[in-house]
């Protein structure tokens, strides 16, 4: 019988830069450009210190679509960053859709 | 375990250059990306997608793999067991896959490449932390609101007694709290992949999905359902009786509602920190015209209200 855990939700221990690294497997360079570049987080972060940046479910997300879509077609990261803006547009007009009950699928 | 073609998998034949292969990988990465492809089944489509370009997008994997299918005419989905020594004369470099990745392959992924993959290698002498896993958990509804124990199968590498990497299937019941929405992630420390020399095991992490519910829908944290009601519910206004996902609530449609008017229950969404609010939807269900007293009965409204629908429309 396999003993029981807690989930532990990511919006109460937001994840710092090393975590974040370490987990999507990129480079602490990786995700800084990416911030200065205005893919990841919110402008304000650019000027702020890396070492105080924190990364919640979304980002977390983001992140690991950016990622698949830069290694899977080896595109620029603006183009990724446009991939996943689309992406995340596509599911917030399914959700909606779907909780008007217009897409009984 | 089945020998896998990986050269059918991407559609390319076994001479295909290395940039005919990239194509192939990308053509299909496109057709099966899991966010976007109409496809069934996309996702597992994307993982043999992804593990058949594993092998032949790296060169020294690729050469290996060839190897082994050379004159022993082994096709797709036949029993398969590689000969002892078969990966004599090559070193893979552990290019391509990370572990993370490879740890949703197939057994034959693992039985074959296995040796660099998590759970400890014989080249892998440095200490190093386990990687980081990532999979989707599917929720009811209900999970979310009552709080809930779940049950997740795993499949993680393992070395065997041999010291063959084997998918060993690893269950973990996990207490989901209430108030988890759909695209939150949740962390299991220790639950990822095994750490070398010592080191710590990875985290697991799971990314949340609802399961389709056949009352409610979720945005968020709010969460919609249908309120059918009879039509002199929705002109004189009643108090309602309605079953919603934490009990039953009585609540009031206003005089004068018509179909569609959303009444919104405050904090009665998705429990979280800042809780979402339900939303019931008014449907104004008509009784049928069936007998000839309830064919009266409408006959009845039509000369008494005189009421146009199509007034606005100016006809």
């Amino acid at each position: 019988m396999p003993h029981e855990i807690d989930a532990i939700l990511l919006e109460d221990t937001l994840l710092n830069l090393d975590e974040l690294t370490r987990s999507c497997q990129v480079s602490r360079e990786w995700v800084i450009e990416r911030v200065q570049w205005g893919l990841l987080l919110d402008e304000d972060s650019s000027h702020t210190d890396p070492a105080a940046w924190l990364f919640d479910s979304r980002s977390f997300v983001r992140i690991k679509r950016i990622v698949a879509v830069e290694r899977d077609f080896e595109c620029n990261p603006e183009l990724a960053g446009l991939v996943a803006d689309m992406i995340e547009e596509i599911e917030l007009l399914r959700t909606r859709l779907k909780a008007a009950k217009l897409d009984e699928n | 375990m089945e020998f896998k073609d990986y050269y059918k998998t991407l559609g390319v034949s076994r001479d295909a250059t290395a940039e005919e292969i990239k194509k192939a990988f990308r053509r299909l990465a496109r057709k099966y990306h899991p966010d976007v492809s109409k496809e069934t089944d996309a996702e597992h489509k994307m993982k043999e997608v992804n593990e058949a370009n594993a092998v032949l997008s790296d060169p020294e994997k690729r050469a290996a793999y060839d190897q082994l299918g050379q004159g022993r005419g082994f096709q797709a989905g036949s029993d398969f067991q590689p000969p002892p020594g078969w990966d004599a004369g090559f070193e893979f470099s552990g290019r391509g896959s990370s572990g993370a990745q490879a740890a949703d392959f197939s057994d034959f992924f693992a039985e074959l490449f296995g040796k660099q993959m998590g759970g400890g290698s014989r080249q892998t002498h440095h200490r190093m932390r386990g990687e980081d896993h990532h999979a989707k958990i599917m929720l009811d509804l209900e999970d979310t609101y009552h709080g809930a124990t779940r049950s997740l199968t795993l499949r993680m590498p393992k070395l065997d007694s041999q010291g063959h990497t084997v998918l060993a299937e690893h269950t973990l019941n996990v207490r989901i709290p209430k108030g988890v929405h759909a695209g939150q992630i949740i962390r299991l420390a220790g639950q990822g992949g095994s750490g070398h020399a010592g080191e710590a095991a990875g985290d697991l992490f799971l990314e949340v999905h609802f399961k389709s519910h056949s009352r409610y829908r979720i945005e968020n944290k709010d969460v919609y359902a249908a309120l059918p009601i009879a039509p002199w519910e929705a002109a004189l206004g009643a108090t309602i009786k309605i079953p919603v996902p934490d009990g039953v609530v009585e609540v009031r449609v206003p005089e004068n509602s018509q179909s569609g008017r959303k009444l919104r229950l405050k904090g009665r969404g998705i429990p979280a920190a800042t809780p979402g609010d339900l939303y019931l939807v008014l449907e104004v269900v008509l009784p049928p015209a069936a007998t000839p007293k309830q064919r009266e009965f409408y006959q009845t409204m039509a000369q008494e209200l005189a009421f146009n629908p199509r007034q606005h429309l100016g006809v």
